[in-house]
């Protein structure tokens, strides 16, 4: 790198010093064992997910369809037994991860996009707008969760769609926290300042200085806020509010918790959806403290 | 609320020179709760028109299956003034919740609020005492962790710790009724699938404490478990990010034994966010019982929510959320307070 030719540019130069960073960057997470660990499991359930199709035909989820007996025991046609419905639990599950995954991911889409937008506002402008932005994210968390992502789904019905509004935007005003203690700390910098003594309009200053800091730790927050989102979804499923139509981790222990495999004691049927979303969850979980540490420094040394 | 003063200007003014410390924390006090004042009216706010605006006709579904005929509409349209514009009913909703007139539940034939201050006491028992636990073994986990820092105990725990983490609560509740209350295989279930009491326990007597106690085992155990894993994980964090501070050196220097420079000067320092959290999470009591009561059958807050939920009884839902979300406020304007008082750098 010392002996840079004069030819390259400063994009070019931008772009490897970025690449060089990413590579810097992987070669910490992989260091961290925990965070590999969740990768891997996390690159294995997506993996299902998608290739659902495969693995399982898709009329195993027609209760109409349905071959085996009621709440049939593990065997060798039926891995991991049947349903109330004689459907196959292994066939449930594998498409389960679909919308579990779905709603984790979309509802996270969600909760970012606002988040991010709202604290970097609040953040970057301070003044009445910013302020007023502060309190409303304050206002926004001290609702409880639960209470109201149940009132908003008996109000807005029972749909797929529903399910992620609701996860959504009961779920930004941490993510805005995050992000407006972080564009603070950024505004004060003084290459900020040299940017904006040469003229730097709030667009270019946000675009190019302040996103661009930002965006990693959205990064990060990003995979801790799936976690959540999942388990919101398995939740609100598990309480009768998700779409009554599709079948994910928290709609299977519903039914096995209403036709009472719990006091049946047909564990094939309440076990495996929990055991997948406790995966998942803390898969996801241990991928952003990972992401964090290699982010952040400070908690390296935890 | 109306403990503490709430102008700051008067605390400041008749605190004069000598009691400075005090009027930093008048100050800082009147500013919570003049946040914690916002934070109601918002709630308010929000709870009117999430009931009002947002499902069509607010008679019809405020007073679904139990009024059928128009006549019926109307009058309930009256008393509720819902046939005024918006503006006018958002006060006449205020006259009522100042009232305590919450409504009336389809489901109990009652009205809400005496129906909130019945399901209150289950709840805050089973809530209350779980916390209670979590707090003392997550905090003396997180302690035991964060000091031994990469120990095999604190591998352990911290692996158990994100596990739990990680499981929804009610599932972890679920297997344990299929474990302990219902059995497996050969092994009989030694505790009660749900309820709060036996259907013959004579109130009064040691016996129905007893009773209670042993069908709360099982719930208790769950909560407590959900809690602690976040407890110890904000304690682990809080006494690993006080390593290596000069205090402890110095400390070290003067020749104590490692147990007393953990517990006389590392400990009380991290202390203090879990002191926080602990009483952040006490807000969210509902919440957090919801589920928990739900499969426990335990006649609580939580499950009068589900049983709301599945008419769907507005008021009812109304009114748990209206307690619900004035339980968060409280605790946070709570947990402020302590926390000012226990720590003097956040008051300025």
């Amino acid at each position: 790198m010392s002996t840079t030719a004069p030819a390259l540019t400063s994009r070019q130069l931008t772009r490897r010093r970025r690449r060089a960073a990413w590579a810097r960057g992987w070669r910490e997470f992989r260091g961290n064992r925990a965070g590999m660990v969740g990768l891997v499991i996390l690159v294995l359930f997506v993996a299902i997910a998608l290739a659902a199709p495969l693995l399982a035909d898709q009329s195993g989820l027609e209760v109409t369809k349905a071959t085996g007996g009621v709440l049939e025991p593990p065997s060798s046609s039926y891995w991991l037994g049947t349903d109330d419905n004689g459907r196959s639990v292994l066939t449930l599950l594998i498409w389960g991860s679909r919308i579990s995954l779905f709603v984790g991911l979309m509802a996270t889409l969600i909760s970012m996009l606002i988040g991010t937008v709202v604290g970097l506002t609040s953040g970057y402008f301070g003044g009445f707008s910013g302020g007023a932005l502060f309190r409303l994210t304050e206002w926004f968390l001290a609702i409880p969760f639960l209470p109201l992502a149940i009132v908003l789904a008996t109000v807005l019905g029972r749909s797929l769609l529903n399910i992620v509004i609701v996860i959504g935007v009961t779920s930004w005003p941490g993510t805005a926290l995050l992000i407006r203690a972080q564009v603070l700390s950024i505004k004060e910098r003084t290459y900020l300042e040299r940017s904006r003594a040469l003229g730097a309009g709030h667009r270019h200053l946000i675009r190019r200085h302040v996103l661009p800091n930002v965006i990693p730790l959205v990064f990060a927050n990003t995979t801790l806020c799936v976690a959540v989102a999942i388990l919101s979804e398995t939740t609100l499923s598990f309480l009768g509010l998700g779409d009554p139509t599709r079948v994910s981790w928290g709609s299977m222990l519903d039914d096995a918790y209403s036709v009472g495999a719990i006091t049946t004691g047909s564990w094939w049927f309440f076990v495996p959806p929990g055991v997948c979303v406790v995966l998942v969850v803390l898969s996801f979980t241990l991928v952003g403290q990972a992401l964090e540490a290699v982010l952040n420094p400070r908690l390296r040394e935890r | 609320m109306s403990v503490v003063v709430a102008d700051p200007a008067a605390v400041a003014a008749e605190a004069g020179s000598n009691r400075r410390r005090w009027s930093g924390y008048g100050r800082y006090a009147g500013g919570k709760v003049l946040g914690a004042l916002g934070s109601l009216v918002f709630m308010l706010v929000v709870n009117f028109f999430l009931f009002r605006v947002l499902p069509g006709d607010p008679a019809r579904t405020l007073g679904r299956g139990r009024l059928s005929t128009p006549e019926q509409l109307e009058e309930f349209r009256r008393t509720y003034g819902l046939d005024q514009p918006l503006g006018e009913q958002f006060v006449t909703f205020l006259k009522n919740i100042v009232h305590g007139d919450l409504g009336y539940s389809i489901l109990y034939h009652q009205n809400v609020s005496e129906i909130l201050v019945d399901r209150l006491w289950p709840t805050l028992l089973l809530v209350g005492s779980s916390t209670i636990l979590a707090a003392v073994f997550g905090i003396w986990i997180g302690i035991r962790a964060g000091w031994d820092r990469g120990s095999r105990f604190d591998r352990f725990s911290t692996g158990t710790s994100l596990t739990l983490y990680s499981m929804p609560e009610w599932w972890l509740g679920l297997l344990l009724i299929a474990a302990f209350a219902v059995g497996i295989g050969p092994l009989p279930g030694i505790f009660p699938t749900g309820g709060l009491h036996s259907v013959d326990a004579d109130p009064g007597t040691v016996g129905y404490v007893l009773d209670t106690a042993w069908h709360l085992t099982l719930p208790v155990i769950t909560l407590t478990l959900a809690y602690l894993a976040d407890y110890a994980l904000i304690m682990r964090g809080s006494l690993v990010d006080e390593h290596g501070s000069d205090y402890l050196t110095t400390a070290r220097a003067k020749g104590l034994r490692d147990i007393k420079v953990r517990n006389r000067h590392g400990v009380p320092n991290a202390l203090l966010p879990t002191t926080t959290v602990v009483a952040l999470n006490f807000g969210f009591v509902v919440a957090g019982a919801i589920t928990i009561e739900t499969i426990f059958s335990i006649p609580g807050l939580g499950l009068l929510t589900t049983e709301a939920l599945a008419v769907p009884d507005y008021w009812l839902l109304q009114g748990i959320f209206l307690l619900s979300s004035a339980g968060v406020i409280l605790a946070n304007l709570a947990a402020n307070l302590l926390y000012g008082f226990l720590d003097p750098r956040v008051r300025t």
